[in-house]
């Protein structure tokens, strides 16, 4: 069972702002899926097993290193929310 | 019913080549039918009058085709299904989608789907749900059930999806359509809104195998924007095979039992025997691990999940909110951006990835996904194809599961083993079952067929004979 504290917890790792509901809501939904994942513990016989890292094995992706051009400032900051003097404006980080 | 709508996507593009009909024609008579759609299937229709600039003489000869929301579509809305990229408009479009367009489709309108691809029913889009044509009342299945329900009304003549978990087969299966996961690497991922990256692959979504084959051969190669991407060892091919005669079908026993509804089954055993009348030798087999599928698939997919979605912080693109300063702009805007199951699945995967629990949880996932593959490999030396139903029920009502995160997740229980080991898989419409709930509703069922890396061709071929000898009649749902 997650604790309301761990919920916050990881939330906070997340950057994600929850409300008192949605506090409440995921300890007990997030606590029956970990349930379901912990049988995954069960399985022995994991030792000397490779994690997967590619599906498919493949040893190196190369290709020749050209310089290729990046994409225009003006085009990027197209799709910012505030953009100032070429580049992305943010709120100050605050006094901390 | 129109003569225009009865058309396969090939046949179409045969009736053009032969000058029987202009790609100008077809689009105005598929424009036309989705911007009339009410399934909810669309994010965005192309109202033009006349296509984007394409060559009808490629091999996809001025079809027009349903992208997924998700795929970066160059001026054109590409929101993920979510509100933290509402109204976003990318600057470049997926290689998948331009090799498509250069191969003579033009992009006819995007479709709805689960908020970044998370979910089984599309019931999570920022968007509001999509319909089933089979039964409004119900869910068209998902991530991709936008394109799966456009293809089985004939809003589009075809679509194409992405499958992390099975989120291009159970739509498909669902809608009475046939729906393809290739070979993890086969397509390229560059320009696809990343979910879980190593398990993420693009797919076509059609009436037939011989419109998935058409859609494949244009969208595989290796690419250089994705170093996971190894594009196919040979050039697709239309399917032709009419029989099974020497191919070894395995029925793993941990797919086809306990959670499987008994009309999927019946369904299921009836093309088995139809497998066996097409010449294919069928034996039950054990898949050991695959039971555990499941729970390293739900550990593996929100880890990466939370990792690729750390992106979404109301700087660079989409949403902000509001923030006396930068830590509560974050936040605020992750708060009001995402839907409950995006929240869900990034919290379950930054706790797996947090300090002192990785190892028990994301590492121990990715060995059991190891094992998962090598029953796979192992299965290879006595069969040439896997077989089981594509999702243990059909289509639910809207609603049904929302409540019960679990509940939805049991939905891909079929096919996240396949999508673990990285290999092909083909949904193929297999006749109507009853619902459980009753009311003498009959609903579409997906047959799943799947095979080693890289066996997309063989896939197809078998696919194609079971499709012949099945003779699904999908016109109910082409209104």
């Amino acid at each position: 069972m997650l604790s309301r504290d761990q919920v916050l917890h990881v939330a906070r790792l997340a950057r994600l702002e929850l409300s008192d509901a949605e506090v409440e809501r995921f300890s007990v939904e997030l606590s029956k899926v970990l349930d379901h994942i912990e049988k995954i513990s069960e399985l022995g016989g994991l030792e000397g097993v490779e994690p997967t890292s590619h599906v498919v094995e493949v040893e190196n992706a190369l290709r020749p290193d050209e310089p290729r051009p990046s994409w225009p400032r003006d085009v990027v900051l197209e799709a910012a929310p505030d953009a100032a003097q070429g580049g992305f404006r943010v709120p100050s980080p605050g006094a901390g | 019913m129109s003569e225009i709508l009865d058309l396969t996507a090939a046949q179409a593009a045969e009736r053009i080549h032969a000058g029987d009909l202009t790609k100008g024609e077809l689009w105005r008579f598929y424009r036309d039918r989705a911007l009339a759609d009410d399934l909810n299937a669309f994010t965005w229709v192309c109202e033009e009058d006349e296509p984007l600039a394409v060559d009808e003489s490629g091999p996809l000869g001025g079809v027009p085709i349903g992208v997924k929301d998700l795929f970066a579509t160059q001026g054109v809305p590409s929101q993920a299904g979510s509100k933290i990229l509402e109204g976003y408009r990318p600057p470049y479009t997926a290689t998948s989608v331009e090799k498509l367009i250069g191969a003579g489709a033009p992009v006819l309108a995007k479709t709805n789907q689960d908020e970044f691809a998370m979910g089984s029913s599309t019931e999570n889009s920022a968007f509001g749900p999509t319909l089933n044509p089979w039964d409004r009342a119900r869910v068209p299945g998902g991530s991709s059930g936008g394109s799966a329900a456009a293809v089985a009304a004939g809003t589009v003549p075809w679509a194409i999806g992405t499958d992390t978990g099975g989120s291009i087969r159970q739509p498909a299966a669902l809608c009475g359509i046939v729906g393809l996961k290739p070979t993890y690497g086969a397509v390229s991922r560059y320009g696809m809104i990343a979910f879980a990256s190593s398990l993420d692959q693009a797919g076509p979504f059609t009436r037939d195998t011989t419109d998935a084959a058409l859609l494949l051969a244009a969208m595989a190669g290796r690419d250089h924007c994705d170093s996971t991407s190894l594009g196919l060892p040979e050039p697709v091919r239309a399917p032709r095979a009419t029989d099974l005669s020497g191919i070894r079908l395995g029925v793993p026993e941990e797919l086809t039992g306990e959670g499987i509804e008994a009309g999927v089954l019946a369904a299921f055993n009836q093309t088995l025997d139809l497998a066996r009348e097409l010449g294919a030798t069928i034996e039950t087999m054990h898949l050991p691990h695959s039971p555990h599928g499941l729970a390293a698939y739900y550990l593996i997919a929100p880890a990466e999940c939370s990792s690729n979605l750390a992106r979404y912080d109301g700087v660079r693109y989409g949403l902000r909110a509001d923030g006396q300063d930068l830590l509560s702009m974050y936040t605020q805007t992750r708060e009001q951006g995402f839907g409950a199951e995006v929240k869900r699945r990034v919290l379950i995967g930054t706790y797996a990835l947090s300090s002192g629990y990785y190892d028990a949880y994301y590492g121990r996932a990715q060995k059991v996904r190891t094992l998962i593959a090598d029953d796979f490999k192992k299965a290879w030396d006595d069969f040439d194809f896997v077989v089981t139903p594509t999702a243990p029920g059909v289509a639910f009502e809207l609603g049904a599961k929302t409540a019960d995160p679990l509940a939805m997740y049991l939905n891909d229980a079929c096919t996240v083993p396949m999508s673990l080991a990285g290999i092909p898989a083909i949904s193929i419409p297999n006749g109507l079952a009853p619902s459980p709930g009753g009311g003498g509703v009959r609903l579409p069922v997906g047959f799943q067929i799947a095979g080693p890396a890289f066996s997309e061709n063989r896939i197809l071929d078998a696919a194609h004979a079971l499709e012949q000898a099945i003779g699904f009649d999908h016109k109910a749902a082409l209104a």
